[in-house]
């Protein structure tokens, strides 16, 4: 990376804009207070690109094309719109497409609604397909980049792909600091048990009961232990899935 | 040369899986046995190209094309043309409609029309025999670059050939080396892909596989150009005889001093490392390609930057295909305006496809960029065989589209196929007949898109299987019309918003295929009919009987028990117990020809059953 900070000058909605090189177009438009709605993106983990709803108009050597603008680092005289018809169109069409496998996340619907979208649901997956995971992969993502443990990472491909603990086994890469689901977009990840099950954290829930990795503990998720000590007990079955313990909320 | 005859006996993958290295050693034998050996050479070369009559053993000088030679053919062709000097008639050619014997290989349709400079070698050298290759020419072209050219005249040559990137998106070759060579950084990286994935195409496997030297020769001069000091080869870990040659053949290159360390004494240095590729199709997407180079999972990331600013482990890297590199060699020795004197106004050179499908001669074919889709299918490839009507041809693989036979005379190059609604992509050219169901066809494409995508964006991983999902209940006979608009509105959709080109392409079969042939949708929808009769929730078997002869032959066959009948009395399908595998109408010897596939929605009031 060089040192020099070369600024690049383009328009955004028909503004002017100056911009230091390697900026993406999402941090810009945020920057010049340009609402761009998003999903998959978080500032504490580098751009990803995949759920598509961040997508904007460029017009780039006469080319114009839709394309996402988290991951898309402004470019000298290039020309920016983030609203159109067509653009409006792609969002809901993505908002469709994601309600189609996660008919349940309500948090789909509030975006939609909150962007003016009108969704039909006229897309479905079949119901054996379904869950509330989206796939914009932040819990992988923080796990790797901000934890730095990568205890789970996206396996499988196309619908089938899933973020599991390698070899979808219990982990013990896994801290259990809970920030997988503290990040999750939709909700889906929830703390539980570790000892009952072979899997770190687990990606289904049946009822609002959820436990704590550290201290078996029943609560709201997520909670902080400041004991180091706790975090040992993690990887050391205690026999019993039920047994009570201390540290909830 | 000590040698008076030669026998090119074809080591290509299809030959080989046709036993032709037992045809090989029986070959061997009997030439030791009969004293030959000081007087016939025995050469295993590359893909010959005419596939589907492997084993291939050509006798030169004369130039004899013997086709599907077994182990128990090798004495008498041996004893009678090696011995007696009379070529055998009985191995030779012979074009469908029993026609005379085609003694030359030269004659042969499938070879005349076609215009061999990426395949120059095949068929002729020994791939794992360095010698051969220099003895063909190679490494002329590197000398000429490395000692007479700069890394600018390079580019520019190959900028004013025209080539196109032949990996499927045509991108200027020059163009792309350049864009490297000028990106900042000291160390640049290239890769060769030869992760060819397409179903149905094996040009690339086949060009390493019969001259591994012309993509090594055509990397190191592109290295040179663009200021790279390491390359990759990455092949596809399904091709094992093209991952052993492209080693052996690196190996070799370097013993020689043609790569490695201080190339010809010249001081410029160049090493190829060979990468097993992960079995992924989306691998042989270039950013998707490099994660799996650098040991992460095979997913794309969003271009810009492009690889050639940030690549491979972050340097600026320049990604080929095979039959880019290897067309490279012939560019730089005879010379960009030579190359540019063949094809089209914007497509130069040649373009190697693997034709297969319904048509009579399948194999590997090199043509002139431009010969009309015509002369391909029916000249090259003889046209359908069984009288049959051609219906489409499908370019481009999965991420191509369904030409029309209404557009056969189309001249091949990127711009006419796109403008068709199809593409060039790698090279897969599929011929469909009247048997082909065109819905049926779509699925097929998508069904392969859809397990493929990486699953990384939401467009390509839930919008191809909510498409293929709509295509399963049409050629079940429970689609509505309103599918249709469904179809267009995900498919072009899915184009805009996908990340990679897996995804932007994915649609292509399904929109082109609604774009050309809308009444075949329709009469699944409207009539619940597949007018191929090819899906399986609309078709019925019948055996007439007025034409069985009761052998009993297609009631042994049925796996579920659903013919009754008795020995020489006319059997019965009973319908509900049958699962229409069409096991049965296999079956039924084409002379007798009682079983009768048709469509179950017009069934004679007759006939229904009892």
């Amino acid at each position: 990376m060089s040192w020099e900070e070369r600024m690049v000058r383009f328009t955004i909605d028909g503004r002017d804009a100056e911009f230091e090189e390697g900026t993406t177009l999402l941090e810009a438009a945020r920057a010049l207070e340009i609402d761009i709605p998003t999903l998959c993106f978080n500032e504490a983990v580098s751009p990803y690109g995949a759920c598509r709803l961040c997508v904007v108009e460029v017009t780039a050597g006469g080319r114009k094309r839709l394309t996402a603008s988290c991951t898309y680092p402004v470019e000298e005289g290039i020309e920016v719109v983030t609203d159109t018809e067509e653009i409006r169109d792609a969002r809901r069409l993505i908002l469709e497409l994601l309600i189609a496998k996660s008919p349940d996340a309500d948090y789909l619907r509030q975006v939609a609604s909150s962007l003016g979208l009108e969704v039909t649901g006229k897309y479905s997956f079949h119901e054996e397909e379904q869950n509330d995971c989206i796939m914009c992969g932040l819990c992988a993502r923080v796990c790797a980049e901000v934890v730095g443990t990568a205890a789970i990472d996206f396996a499988q491909r196309g619908v089938d792909s899933r973020v599991v603990p390698f070899f979808s086994r219990r982990s013990e890469a896994c801290i259990g600091c809970a920030t997988c689901v503290t990040v999750c977009t939709t909700n889906y990840l929830r703390v539980e048990d570790l000892h009952a099950s072979e899997v770190a954290h687990v990606w289904d829930h049946q009822d609002d009961e959820r436990r704590c990795l550290l201290c078996s503990g029943w609560g709201i998720v997520p909670h902080f232990h400041d004991d180091p000590a706790a975090l040992l007990g993690i990887t050391e079955p205690n026999g019993s899935a039920s047994q009570p313990a201390g540290g909830s909320e | 040369m000590p040698y008076r005859a030669h026998l090119l006996v074809c080591a290509g993958t299809g030959c080989v899986s046709n036993r032709s290295f037992e045809v090989m050693s029986a070959l061997e034998r009997e030439i030791a046995e009969r004293g030959l050996e000081d007087e016939i050479q025995i050469v295993p070369t590359g893909c010959n190209g005419f596939c589907e009559r492997g084993p291939i053993v050509v006798y030169q000088p004369d130039g004899i094309f013997y086709q599907q030679v077994g182990v128990e053919d090798i004495p008498n062709l041996v004893e009678e043309h090696c011995l007696k000097g009379r070529p055998v008639e009985k191995l030779m050619y012979v074009p469908e409609e029993g026609e005379l014997p085609i003694p030359k290989l030269t004659d042969i349709d499938f070879f005349k029309h076609q215009r061999l400079i990426v395949l120059r070698n095949r068929g002729l050298i020994d791939p794992e025999k360095i010698d051969e290759c220099i003895a063909a020419d190679g490494y002329t072209a590197l000398a000429k670059a490395l000692t007479e050219m700069t890394p600018e005249e390079i580019i520019e040559e190959v900028k004013a050939s025209g080539l196109r990137g032949r990996g499927g998106a045509g991108f200027p070759t020059g163009l792309k080396w350049e864009i490297c060579r000028r990106s900042p950084g000291d160390v640049k990286y290239l890769i060769c892909n030869a992760d060819e994935g397409d179903p149905g195409a094996f040009m690339d496997r086949s060009v390493v596989e019969a001259d591994p030297h012309s993509v090594i020769e055509g990397m190191t001069i592109g290295a040179k150009a663009i200021g790279a000091s390491e390359g990759f080869v990455y092949v596809r870990d399904e091709y094992p005889l093209a991952l052993k040659r492209i080693q052996i053949a690196i190996r070799a290159a370097e013993e020689y001093g043609l790569l490695g360390d201080d190339i010809f004494g010249t001081g410029f240095s160049f090493h190829i490392n060979v990468v097993r590729g992960g079995g992924a199709f989306v691998c042989g997407e270039e950013t998707a390609l490099i994660a799996s180079i650098e040991g992460r999972p095979g997913r794309p990331r969003s271009r810009p930057p492009f690889p050639a600013q940030v690549g491979l482990w972050g340097r600026p890297t320049n990604i080929n295909n095979v039959e880019t590199w290897a067309n490279v060699p012939v560019i730089i020795s005879r010379g960009s305006s030579w190359f540019a004197s063949l094809g089209t106004e914007k497509s130069k050179g040649t373009k190697i496809f693997s034709l297969v499908g319904k048509v009579v001669n399948t194999g590997l074919v090199e043509v002139p960029m431009g010969i009309p889709l015509k002369t391909i299918v029916y000249d090259i490839g003889g046209g359908i065989p069984g009288g049959k009507e051609l219906k489409a041809v499908q370019t481009g693989g999965p991420s191509g589209g369904c030409i029309p036979k209404s557009l056969i005379d189309i001249p091949v190059d990127y711009e006419r196929l796109t403008e068709a609604g199809s593409i060039m992509g790698s090279g897969g050219l599929i011929v469909l007949d009247e048997d082909t169901c065109m819905v049926d066809v779509a699925k097929y494409f998508l069904g392969f898109t859809m397990d493929e995508s990486c699953g990384k964006c939401t467009p390509c991983r839930n919008g191809t299987r909510l498409m293929w999902d709509i295509l399963d209940r049409i050629t079940r006979g429970e689609g509505e019309l309103e599918d249709i608009e469904t179809l267009r509105e995900l498919g072009e959709g899915i184009k805009v918003l996908s990340l990679c080109g897996l995804g932007q392409t994915a649609p292509n079969p399904v929109l082109s295929t609604l774009n050309y042939f809308m009444d075949e949708y329709k009469a699944h929808i409207e009539e619940k009919r597949c007018p191929a009769l090819v899906c399986k929730d609309m078709i019925e078997y019948w055996i007439d009987p007025e034409k069985c002869v009761g052998c009993l032959l297609c009631l042994k066959a049925c796996p579920t028990g659903a013919i009754i009948g008795e020995s020489k009395e006319p059997h019965q399908i009973i319908q509900e117990k049958c699962e229409y595998c069409g096991v049965c109408y296999d079956s039924c010897p084409k002379k007798i020809d009682a079983i009768v596939k048709r469509d179950r929605t017009r069934v004679p009031a007759e006939t229904v059953s009892v």
